[in-house]
Order: structure tokens, then sequence, then C-alpha cells
């Protein structure tokens, strides 16, 4: 079966390079790991074909049985198997897909890397995480994927691991996200425990059952349907570690330490999203928790506007990139949390093509002024670097949804449908159009410091201009431009979603030409309001950034006080306690033992004393209590 | 003749025992040890010697026999042992020997 060998590729690869990776020159690894990616691509693409010609638009394959679980519920079994539908088939054509083009770009741009061939079999391992993730069709095989990206994402944060600052990074994002997988494993054993099942179709039908029987006799379903709020919530809490979302955002613009190729593969288009992925795919569960839909809706808003204002106020190029992927999937949230899943789930896509393109040409543009992120440091590039200047103008209009590009289909999807949601509504619609103000506003802030403006490198740009990576991009920019006419049919996969509103609210007309003409506002704005930017002489922009260095632009900067808060919060009294109790008090509890030993050692050694007299008056002495315990 | 009874020979036989018994433990001087031990392989002959004359038996002279063998043996031995000593640390005490602590 083809869907079955969909992982192997790159497993196979990433083996290939991990094992004799030393040895392998650049070419080879490169061709090694590039091919492997382009047959996932290919199939891919045959796996596509084969379920829209197939029965009932879905695609399942059981490898083996892995074990069973039991409870009183019963048995349920854990397999590895795949299973294909709308949904993950959107999930896998975006992985290998951008994930092939990122991978033909990270091989020219990390060529001069002296460990190029791990960087490659990380990467090829991510993509092998990611697949199993996004074709479990249980939430065991699931987890497995989800805490393998996890894995990957650690290791090619820390990749460059010499410097300080990148582990530090690499370890932020490892721990956070972990407080969110923690509540994501309690939330499946909690469901475990509920439905004796964890298969992801099984339980979204034993959910919609239990839901369906709750009377007000039956204690058992009454308790069920507790569950499902639980459930519903804790799942959300593992989705928003991993996509950055509120409470746990804050380790995605320290993550931009890794190499860029890195950012762009696994914090904006894959591995960020796979959050999303999750509450899409246990929409069953989450649609009997209108309540956690509101939450996910909120979350989405309110990381949607703290991470537009943060993004607003950042130096480094990356970290605007960053803070913009934080707000996307905020978008992305707020979709799910309203009922809009196949809006969710498009824009996810879009995202997924404009956000890569955004940051492999970052990437190429701080290659090209020999690693220097700084925006201050940019300007002007548009005449030394016309070609990286256009596809970060195509990657920038698709981000502020300009009419005609892929993210204006996907984003005005979503806020077409948040006016009249049950769990959504007017409050968070009018949070969705100020989170599209704010976006073209820090996009055209991004672009002006970048490109327009006098040049304020001190070394002239040396652009790559190498044609696979060329091509790589123009590849992505057509994606992001014309992504939106893909016709994405996801009604199959969320036939249970249908809502049926209570109260039908009445949109008022100017609603869809409002959200249409806000990213102009924003850039009608921003292209007054940024003057400095656009024109800056040379003086001019150094006095702007002293006058801009305001204590609320810090503070925005640092991302709105999140770090120090969980600083003084969690790290600080953690420290301290480790710091007081630096001689653990349970080890010395447990060093006891060792203390007793020790005394008996202590006093047998005073027996072996080497004086020959002193042994036989102890064997003398010894015998004759022998012999009298025997007489007596 | 009187036959001495056995319970007297066993006395004479332990207070020999434990004077050897003493005299290794107590005396420094390795020579006066090696003594001391001849001492009390001795006490064990005469245990055995009177054992044998009271119940009329052949066994106990032969131990005594073995024993005294042994003895030579031993002392040939521990003799040699004692040059080697005196040549290497100009001395017999005993407690010179103790660099094998536990």
């Amino acid at each position: 079966m083809l869907l079955a060998s969909l992982p192997f590729y790159p497993l196979v690869s990433f083996l290939v390079l991990i094992a004799f990776g030393k040895r392998l020159s650049w070419q080879l690894a490169a061709i090694i790991g590039v091919s492997s990616m382009a047959l996932t691509v290919l199939v891919s693409a045959i796996l596509l074909f084969e379920l829209s010609t197939s029965q009932n638009q879905v695609l399942s394959v059981n490898l083996w049985h892995w074990f069973d679980l039991t409870n009183q519920m019963g048995t349920g079994e854990v397999n590895v198997s795949f299973y294909l539908d709308g949904l993950s088939a959107v999930m896998i054509s975006v992985v290998s897909g951008v994930g092939f083009l990122i991978h033909l770009f990270a091989a020219i741009y990390m060529k001069a890397d002296a460990n190029f061939s791990r960087f490659m079999a990380y990467m090829n391992l991510f993509i092998v995480a990611m697949l199993i993730l996004v074709l479990a069709d249980n939430l065991v095989l699931l987890y497995l994927g989800w805490e393998g990206v996890g894995l990957c994402s650690f290791l090619l944060i820390g990749f460059w691991y010499q410097e300080k600052s990148n582990v530090l990074a690499a370890r932020k994002a490892f721990i956070v996200t972990r407080i969110g997988d923690t509540s994501m494993a309690i939330g499946l054993l909690l469901m475990f425990n509920t439905f004796g099942e964890l298969n992801i179709a099984a339980v979204t039908t034993l959910a919609q059952q239990a839901n369906m029987v709750t009377g007000p006799n039956s204690v058992s379903s009454a308790e069920q349907a507790n569950n499902i709020y639980w459930i519903a919530l804790l799942l959300l809490g593992g989705a928003v570690g991993k996509s950055a979302q509120l409470p746990l955002q804050t380790w995605l613009p320290d993550a931009m330490a890794g190499p860029t190729p890195v950012s762009a593969l696994i914090h904006a288009a894959t591995m960020v999203t796979a959050g999303v992925y999750l509450i899409a795919r246990m929409h069953g569960i989450f649609l009997l928790a209108p309540e956690v839909m509101n939450y996910v809706a909120w979350l989405g808003a309110l990381t949607l506007l703290l991470a537009g204002v943060a993004a607003l106020a950042q130096t480094d190029i990356k970290r605007v990139l960053a803070y913009s992927t934080m707000s996307q999937i905020g978008y992305m949230m707020l979709a799910l949390g309203a009922g809009a899943w196949s809006a969710g789930v498009f824009h996810l896509m879009t995202h997924a093509f404009f956000k890569a393109l955004l940051f492999l040409t970052a990437g190429a543009v701080i290659y090209a002024l020999h690693h220097q992120q700084n925006l201050f440091k940019m300007g002007g590039l548009w005449k030394q670097l016309p070609f990286e200047t256009s596809l970060f103008v195509v990657g920038l209009i698709c981000l502020m949804a300009l009419p005609g590009t892929s993210g204006f289909f996907s984003k005005e999807a979503i806020i077409a449908q948040l006016w009249s949601s049950n769990t959504a509504g007017p409050m968070l619609w009018w949070c969705a159009i100020l989170g599209a103000l704010l976006t073209s506003i820090y996009s055209c802030r991004l672009f002006f410091l970048a490109f327009l403006g006098t040049a304020r490198c001190s070394e002239n740009p040396q652009a790559e201009k190498n044609v696979l990576l060329r091509s790589a991009l123009i590849i992505l920019a057509l994606l992001s431009l014309f992504g939106g006419l893909i016709p994405l049919d996801l009604t199959l996969v969320f036939s249970a979603a249908i809502q049926r509103p209570l109260v039908q609210l009445i949109e008022p007309t100017w609603l869809h030409s409002l959200a249409i003409i806000t990213p102009f506002i924003g850039m009608l704005f921003s292209w007054f309001y940024f003057k400095n930017y656009r024109l800056s002489p040379l003086k001019g922009i150094e006095q702007h950034i002293e006058a801009s260095e305001g204590k609320f632009v810090l503070f925005c900067r640092q991302g709105l006080g999140f770090d120090a808060f969980y600083n003084a919060l969690l790290v600080k009294p953690y420290q301290w306690l480790a710091q007081v109790n630096q001689r653990d008090i349970l080890d010395q509890i447990i060093m006891l033992n060792a203390w007793y030993v020790g005394l008996w050692h202590d006093s047998l050694i005073l027996v072996q004393n080497g004086s020959l007299r002193w042994y036989l008056a102890a064997f003398g002495l010894a015998i004759i209590l022998l012999l009298g315990v025997s007489f007596l | 003749m009187t036959t001495i009874p056995l319970f007297h020979v066993l006395i004479l036989s332990s207070l020999l025992f434990a004077i050897g018994f003493v005299g290794v433990v107590a005396r420094k001087n390795t020579l006066f040890m090696l003594m001391s031990l001849e001492i009390m392989l001795n006490a064990v002959g005469v245990a055995f010697i009177g054992a044998g004359s009271v119940w009329q038996q052949a066994d106990g002279q032969v131990m005594f026999i073995l024993i005294l063998t042994l003895a030579a043996a031993e002392v040939a031995v521990g003799l040699a042992l004692l040059i080697r000593m005196q040549k290497k640390y100009h001395s017999l005490d005993i407690d010179l020997l103790n660099q094998m602590k536990g």
C-alpha cells in the first residue's frame, strides 16, 4: 500500500544520513535528503488522486497491532494504522509539498555548514514524525508523532549548540511545549477512561452517543458529558502549547534561534499548526462542549491581538515573522472556535505557503547581508536585492490578505463566519478586524524598514543566485498567490459539524466591505505614520529609533511582559527552591541507608587491624563462646 | 601401678592448652609464640595419650606421633620464616607485620 509507505521514505533517508552522515559529501547528503522528500511528494500526489476517486473519500491501512488497553469499559486496540481523509490529505500535501521546497532551499542555504548531514537528517526525521501525526488513526499514534515533532523542534532550534543562547531557546521551547503535552496526555487518559477507546472515529461516535442519551435518569452518561468538557479542555491545552497560543506562547519567538529553513518548516508552516489540526481532527468532541469552543475562539482572538502588537515593536526580522505566525495561528484558532472548521484548515494551508515563502525570503536576505537580522541595519534593499524584494512583497500581500491573494480567500472566509457563529459573535469579529489592521501595519513597517529608505547595512549584500534555491522560492510564491484557488472540500470530514444556529443574528451589510478594506486602511495609515522609515535619510532614522525606544515599545518588544511574568512566577521560585534544597531532603532520607552501611563499614574496619594476636584472641574467644553456647 | 584417672589428665591438658593459648596471644615475640604453639600441640597430645591409656587403645599414641611430625614440620617452616623476618625487620615483633589491614 502506498499510504503505508509514505512516512518511510524520509525515515530511510534519516537513517542513512544519521548513520553515514560524516562520510557523505555535501552533494550526496543533499541528494539523499531532498530526493526522499521528492518521493514523498510524488506518493502524496498519487494518494490525493486515489482519495478523490475512492468511494467514501477515506483511505486507511493497518500496519500492525501495537498493544491493547483495558479498563472497565472494555478493551481498546491501539494499532499502528494510517487514516487518510480530506483533512489529513490537506495536511500531508502541505507537509510534503512545502517540506520538499524547504528541503530544497535548505540544501543550498546550509551548504557551508559543517554538520550539514545532521541538519538534513533532523529535517527528515521531522517530516516522518509530522506525517505520523497527521495520518494516525488513533490518538496514541498521534501522540507519538506529536512528541516526535517536539523532539525535532528541540534538536533543530539548538542545531548550532555551540551558542549558549540557542541551547537556552531550545530548552525553553521543549519545556514550555511539554506543559501542553502533559495536559494532552491527561486528556487522552481521561478520554480512554470515559469511552474505553482511543481510535479517533470510534471516540467521536461514542461521544455523540453519550451526548444523545443524556437524560435526567442516567447518571453515567451525565458523568460522561461532564468528562467531555474536561477532555476538550485538556486537548485544547495540548494544542495551545504546540501552536504557541496565549498562555504558552513565549517559546515561539525564541525558537527563531534555529536556522531559517527550520523556522520556515517547523515554526511557521507545519509543526505549530499541529494544534489546529488536533482540534479540527477532534471536532466531534469539541462540538459537544460549546463552552470550550468559546474558549478556543477567545484564546485565538487574544493571541491574535497580542502577537500583532508585539510584532509592531520587534527589531529582528525573524521575530516579526514569528509573532506574525503566532497571530495567524490565532486566526485559525478563532475559526475553529467559531465552528468555521474548513475555513480554519484552509487558512492553515494558505498560511503554510506564504509564511514559508516569507521565512525563506527573509533567510535569503539575511544570508545576503552576512547574517544581519536587525531591521534597523537593513534598508534600501530593493535596489540591491530586487528578486528577494519582489518575493517578499508577494508574501506580505498574502499575509495582509489583499484581494485576490490566497490569504484573502482564507482570511475572509474566517471573518465572514464569525459574526453569526454560536460560539463567537460580533465581539470576536471586531477582534479579527483589529487583528487584520495590525497585520497590515506591521507588514508595512517591516517592508519599509527592510527594503525602502536608505541603505544602512555596512557591507554590500551578496545574493545567492542558485537556480534551485530561486525556483523553490518562485514555486512558493506562485502557491501563495494562487493557492486560494485550490478547491478544498472538507464537508465530508466535518459533516457532523453542520450547525443549526439558535438565534440567527442579522448581519449588517457593511460587514464584508469593511473586512475587505481593513488592510488598505492599515497600509494608508502606515504610509504616513512610518514616513520616516520609508524615506529615512540616514540621520532621521537614528533619531527615530532613539525616540521610539520608549518604555512601552520595549515592553512590547519583550512580548508584553509574559517572559518576565513567567520568570518571576515560576522560574525564580523554582530556582530559589533548588538553591535552598540543594541537599535534597528526600535524598537525605534515602542516604540514611548509606550512612548505616557506612557505620558498619567503619566499625568492621577497626576489627581488621592487621595484628595477628588480635585475630587469635578473637578466634579463641569466639570458640569459647561457641562451646559455651552449645553446652548451655 | 595405679592408673591416673582420665579427668586428671584432661585437667592437665586443658591447663597446658590454656597456658599455650595465652602465650600465643600475649607474647609479642614470634619465637615465643611458636613455642607457645608447641605447648598447645603437646596439650592435645597429652589428652590423646591419656585417653589411649585409659581405654587401652593404640589409637591415642598413633595420633600423638602424627601430631609430633606435624609439630616438627611446622617448626621447620616457622623457624625459616623467623629467620627471614629477622633479616628483613631486624626484630621478631609480630606487631610489625600488620600491613595487611582490612
